[in-house]
């Protein structure tokens, strides 16, 4: 086994704070989730902010109270959800980088907006892959600091190996993603059983308030509102991708996120795109959507985009 | 194929789905193996993952470096160059020992009562098919097989059980599984097998894959426990 492991020591897990990487991919043929970020797009600022790419494993925390100490000399920075955020009791900024020594304690509040927070540390935190990746999946026992699934603990230790000090990064205001309200639009691309919904009921959908039930976890979001009823009645199970709306008999809508089962045999109208997703994931219960729908060929126009965005805004070099 | 088959449908931004046909059968699940392994090896870093199931094909890939056109046109490839019928022969089958009892299977009875037959002839009925694997997923090691003989085909609970134990051979309709790990779930549990179906530290993670067929063989108590059937796992009355 490895030497005597260095990093960040882990004083209180907080709610639920979990190892993500990008995830875990080509496995689904023997039944295998994929994991990885809830809000993709504020993991992989995180590791933007720490000079690493998104292969890096950060921290997703779950509405806070996750408290660290440092044991190296590393950067770190922490994105998301607006939360509070102290370096040995002082409070400062998220969405930017921040050096740490030796024996400093990080600390982070509670949510005030939001609900998933990423931490991430230059170079990334060095887990034990299990099929090619560290992200934690707690119904399927994979992934995590030991391998089997578990979130972070009191006690343990986030390996990580130290760094030189550079400057510091930090992303302007105006480019963060603003969680305050707690509503979204979410844009559907339409497909798999669509053609099994009524226009009628097409036309509800679309037209309709739903609201995030308390039941939302990282396999699904239920949400409640008008029922939408397929026209299928039986349906062989098949695979499921990334942000699929099914409707079960009574109608309310499923949106399937990470952690989703690799299969299944309710109708669904299509997906949710990725990127409203991100979106999605920040939501806490009782906030309400709507979905729009729109083509293929609009949603990879979106997708790429969202990708030149990311990698062409800049970054402010902090010298303090 | 005919009737339009096979289909390809948009599934979601980066994912498109094939229908091969509206039945599953022995020589589709053959087809959709070939069909998935073909595009597995022709193509590169653009395929994300597939996923095939019972009578269609998800394929996953990234559309920062590809795009839903391509991707039909890769897709249609793969079908012309599968073989239009497959020697479903090669399947390997692999034997899963059972404890069928009423400690351990809380739903014989209500089977066996509802079929009008003895809880003997369900376990019989059960044990004398070879069951293909038509596909995996849900949890990792579950495999979905069929199909069970209608006589013990039986819906699924209307309520779940919030945790099924691990090992729990189950119907619902005319399929039939085994629960690799404890996990809510609402099929009708009519026994136990002590065999692990699903272990990431070893190659290959679970016993068998696409195409193959179980056979289930009775087993009696000591046997199950000897097997390290988990002793708390019967009558642990299972909500």
């Amino acid at each position: 086994m490895r030497g005597i492991v260095k990093g960040l020591a882990v004083i209180q897990p907080g709610i639920q704070s979990l190892v993500q990487d990008r995830g875990r991919f080509g496995f689904h043929a023997i039944g295998l989730t994929t994991g990885g970020p809830m809000d993709y797009s504020a993991f992989r600022w995180a590791n933007r902010l720490c000079g690493n790419d998104d292969s890096a494993a950060c921290i997703e925390v779950l509405m806070g109270g996750l408290v660290l100490q440092a044991q190296i000399a590393t950067q770190i920075a922490v994105t998301g959800a607006e939360i509070p955020l102290a370096i040995n009791h002082q409070s400062v900024d998220c969405w930017r980088s921040h050096c740490l020594h030796p024996g400093d304690r990080i600390e982070l509040g509670h949510a005030t907006a939001g609900c998933r927070a990423y931490l991430a540390a230059t170079g990334g935190f060095d887990f034990q892959p299990s099929f090619g990746s560290a992200a934690t999946v707690v119904r399927e026992g994979l992934g995590g600091p030991n391998g089997d699934g578990q979130a972070l603990k009191a006690g343990g230790i986030l390996p990580c190996s130290p760094s030189v000090e550079t400057p510091c990064l930090a992303l302007d205001k105006a480019y963060q993603p603003a969680y305050l309200e707690n509503t979204a639009s979410l844009r559907v691309v339409l497909g798999y059983q669509q053609a099994s919904f009524s226009q009628a009921q097409q036309q509800l959908f679309f037209n309709s308030d739903y609201r995030l039930s308390a039941d939302c976890d990282r396999m699904g979001f239920r949400l409640a509102g008008a029922a939408i009823n397929s026209s299928t009645t039986s349906l062989l199970s098949e695979g499921i991708c990334l942000g699929a709306i099914q409707f079960p008999g009574d109608g309310q809508p499923i949106v399937l996120m990470r952690d989703r089962q690799t299969i299944g045999g309710y109708p669904k109208i299509g997906s949710v795109l990725s990127i409203d997703l991100d979106r999605m994931a920040q939501l806490q219960p009782g906030a309400t959507v709507r979905f729009e729908p729109i083509g293929i060929e609009r949603a990879h126009n979106l997708i790429h985009l969202s990708e030149r965005r990311f990698h062409n805004t800049p970054l402010i070099e902090i010298t303090d | 194929m005919s009737d339009g088959f096979p289909k390809i449908a948009v599934a979601g931004e980066n994912s498109l789905i094939i229908y091969f046909s509206d039945r599953p059968s022995s020589a589709l699940s053959s087809l959709i193996v070939h069909t998935s392994e073909h595009l597995n090896h022709q193509f590169g870093e653009w395929l994300i993952d597939l996923v095939p199931s019972y009578t269609s094909l998800l394929v996953i890939y990234d559309p920062l470096l590809t795009d839903h056109h391509q991707v039909r046109r890769a897709i249609r490839h793969a079908i012309q160059q599968s073989p239009a019928s497959t020697d479903h022969s090669e399947g390997h089958t692999i034997e899963l020992p059972v404890y069928y009892s009423v400690e351990s299977g809380p739903d014989l009875t209500r089977l066996a009562e509802a079929a009008q037959i003895s809880t003997e002839e369900v376990i019989a009925i059960h044990g004398q098919t070879d069951y293909l694997v038509y596909t995996i997923g849900f949890a990792p090691g579950f495999a979905y097989l069929g199909e069970v003989d209608p006589r013990i085909a039986a819906p699924r609970l209307t309520t779940p059980r919030t945790r099924v134990p691990r090992g729990a051979v189950a119907i619902a309709d005319r399929q039939t599984a085994v629960y690799p790990a404890p996990s809510p779930g609402g099929w009708n549990i009519i026994g136990l097998c002590p065999t692990p179906l699903f272990d990431p530290n070893l190659e290959p993670s679970m016993p068998f894959k696409i195409g193959d067929s179980v056979r289930f063989t009775a087993i009696d108590r000591e046997q199950f426990l000897q097997m390290g059937g988990c002793e708390t796992d019967l009558k642990s009355e299972i909500l």
